[in-house]
C-alpha cells in the first residue's frame, strides 16, 4: 500500500494558516521592537553603568541564556497569571519572548560596544560631549552597525523559536498547525507545508533587517558596502 | 603677555609609575609651544592632563583660567576653550566629514543646524577641504582625515588647542599638508601646544620649545635651544632626530 499525498487536504485549511502567518508575525514584530530597545538600553548600562546596576543586568543575561525558553514563558506567563493580571496571552507571549530576546541582544550589543576604540570615547569628551550624548550620538551607531549580522540571525531566530509559545496555547503558525494536523491527520503535508512558510518567513525578516540597515547605516548605503 | 597655561610642579603616576615627575612652564595667549623628547618620557600624558583626559595627583595645572585639580573644575566649559587632536584622528566614522564638524556644535553649545552648517563652512575651508564635505572619515587620505579633526576641533572656538603627535602616522607628503595648515594656525593667533617629531617645523613655529625627558622638563627655551642646546641630552636628541 502506498501512501497518496494530499496537500489538498492540508491548503483547504488556508485561512488558518493565514491567521498562524499573521500572528507568528505580530509576536515577532513586537518582540524585536522592544528586544532591541531592552537590548541596547540594558548593554548600555552593563557597560557604562554602576557596579550593582551591571550585577543586576548581567545576572538577568546569564538566567536567560541558561533555562530554557519554554521554561520562561511559562514562569513569565503563569507568574503574571498569579499576581491577578490578567493579559491575553498573545501580551503574555510577547512579553516572555521580549524578556528572552533581550537578554540575547544586549550581550551582542555589549561585544559591539566594547569594540568601539578608545580613542572615539576620548574624542568626544574632549569636544565637550556629554555621558548620554556620546553613547547616543558615537557609541550605539556604529556598535550596532558592527554586530548587525549577529543581531538580525538573532530575529530570525527568533521568529524561528516563537513557536515555541504555542505550547502556552497561542495559536501561531506552528499551533494552527497541530490544530490542522488533528482534524485531518495529514502529518506529513502539514509538515512539509510548515517547512516552507517558516523558510519564507525567516527570509522576509532577513530582508526586513537589510532594509532597516540601510535606513540605520547611511554610510552603508551610500558607500555601497554590505552589511 | 599673560600665560594661558601653567604648570607647576604636576605630579601624575600610573600604578607605581611616575610618568610625570614635577613638571613645569607657562604657555602665554597666541604663542605656540612644542614639547619633544623620547618616547615614554611623558609628553602625551602632560597633554592629556591639559584637557583632564587625566587627572593630576600633585602641583598644579592653570589652563584658560581654569583651576584643574579642583574637584569642582567645570568640565563643560574647559573643553570648549581647549581643543585636542590626536595621532589616530578619531574621526566619526559613521558621520560625513561636516556631520562630525557639527556635531559638538550642535550637541554642546546648542546651536541650530542652519548656523552649525556655516561654522563647519568656515573651518573646512581654513583646512582646504569643502569639496570633501559630504564624504565620509573612510574616503579620505589620512592626511586629509587629520586636517578634518583640526576643522572639528576649531569648530568649537577653543582659546587652545593641543596636538599630540598628530603627523606620526603619515607619510611625508601627507605630514606637510597637516603642517602647513597649523602653520595658518598659528600664524592666525592661535594660542597651539603640539607635541611633535618634527624638529624642522618646531624650529619654525614654535616659540617656546620645552625638551621633556623622565617625566621633567629637562631643558626649555625659545627654539634656539634646537640650534645650540645647553644642556648635552638635548644635545644628543636632536642629533640622533635628525638622522632619522
Ligand atoms: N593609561 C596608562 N596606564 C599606564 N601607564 C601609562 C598610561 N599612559 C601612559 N603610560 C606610561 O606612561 C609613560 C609615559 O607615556 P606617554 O606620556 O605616552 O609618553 P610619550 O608621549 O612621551 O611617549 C610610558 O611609560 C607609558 O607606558
Ligand atoms: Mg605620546
Amino acid at each position: 500500500m502506498t501512501y497518496q499525498f494530499d496537500f489538498g487536504a492540508v491548503l483547504a485549511y488556508w485561512p488558518l494558516l493565514l491567521e498562524g502567518i499573521w500572528t507568528t508575525l505580530r509576536l515577532t514584530f513586537f518582540s524585536t521592537v522592544f528586544g532591541i530597545l531592552i537590548g541596547a538600553f540594558c548593554a548600555v548600562i552593563r557597560t557604562g553603568g554602576s557596579s550593582w546596576a551591571r550585577a543586576v543586568i548581567s545576572l538577568y543575561v546569564e538566567f536567560i541564556r541558561n533555562t530554557p525558553l519554554l521554561v520562561q514563558a511559562y514562569f513569565l506567563i503563569f507568574g503574571i497569571a498569579s499576581l491577578g493580571i490578567r493579559l491575553p496571552i498573545l501580551v503574555g507571549a510577547t512579553i516572555a519572548l521580549t524578556v528572552n530576546i533581550g537578554a540575547y541582544t544586549t550581550e551582542i550589543v555589549r561585544a559591539g560596544i566594547e569594540s568601539i576604540h578608545r580613542g572615539q570615547l576620548e574624542a568626544a569628551t574632549c569636544l565637550g560631549l556629554s555621558r548620554t550624548q556620546t553613547y547616543l550620538h558615537v557609541v550605539i551607531r556604529p556598535a550596532l552597525e558592527r554586530v548587525y549580522p549577529a543581531l538580525s540571525s538573532q530575529y530570525v531566530l527568533l521568529m524561528l523559536a516563537s513557536s515555541i509559545v504555542s505550547s502556552v496555547g497561542v495559536e501561531e503558525l506552528f499551533g494552527m498547525s497541530n490544530r490542522i494536523q488533528s482534524e485531518t491527520f495529514r502529518n506529513f503535508e502539514i509538515f512539509v507545508v510548515l517547512g516552507i512558510i517558516y523558510l519564507l518567513l525567516a527570509m522576509l525578516v532577513r530582508t526586513g533587517f537589510t532594509l532597516l540597515g540601510l535606513a540605520m547605516f547611511p554610510r552603508r548605503r551610500k558607500l555601497g558596502t554590505s552589511l | 603677555m599673560s600665560a594661558i597655561v601653567e604648570l607647576k610642579d604636576v605630579r601624575k603616576s600610573f600604578g607605581n609609575l611616575e610618568v610625570l615627575r614635577g613638571v613645569t612652564f607657562n604657555v602665554n595667549r597666541g604663542e605656540v609651544a612644542a614639547i619633544i623628547g623620547q618616547s615614554g618620557s611623558g609628553k602625551s600624558t602632560a597633554l592629556r592632563c591639559m584637557d583632564r583626559l587625566e587627572t593630576i595627583q600633585g602641583g598644579s595645572m592653570l589652563i584658560c583660567g581654569h583651576q584643574l585639580h579642583d574637584d569642582d573644575v567645570d568640565l563643560k566649559s574647559l573643553r570648549r576653550d581647549v581643543g585636542m587632536v590626536f595621532q589616530s584622528y578619531n574621526l566619526f566614522p559613521h558621520l560625513t566629514v561636516v556631520q562630525n564638524i557639527m556635531l559638538a556644535p550642535r550637541m554642546v553649545k546648542g546651536i541650530k543646524a542652519k548656523e552649525a552648517r556655516e561654522i563647519a563652512d568656515t573651518v573646512i575651508s581654513k583646512v582646504g577641504l569643502r569639496e570633501k564635505m559630504d564624504y565620509y572619515p573612510e574616503q579620505l587620505s589620512g592626511g586629509q582625515q587629520q586636517r578634518v579633526a583640526i576643522a572639528r576641533s576649531l569648530a568649537m572656538e577653543p582659546k587652545l588647542m593641543l596636538f599630540d603627535e598628530v603627523t606620526s602616522a603619515l607619510d611625508p607628503q601627507l605630514t606637510g599638508e597637516v603642517l602647513r595648515v597649523m602653520e595658518q594656525l598659528a600664524a592666525d593667533g592661535m594660542t597651539m601646544i603640539l607635541v611633535t617629531h618634527e624638529m624642522a617645523f618646531a624650529r619654525k613655529v614654535a616659540d617656546r620649545v620645552i625638551y621633556m625627558r623622565d617625566g621633567k622638563v629637562h631643558e626649555m627655551g625659545s627654539s634656539d635651544i634646537l640650534r645650540t642646546p645647553a644642556t648635552p641630552e638635548l644635545a644628543s636628541f636632536v642629533s640622533e632626530s635628525a638622522e632619522h
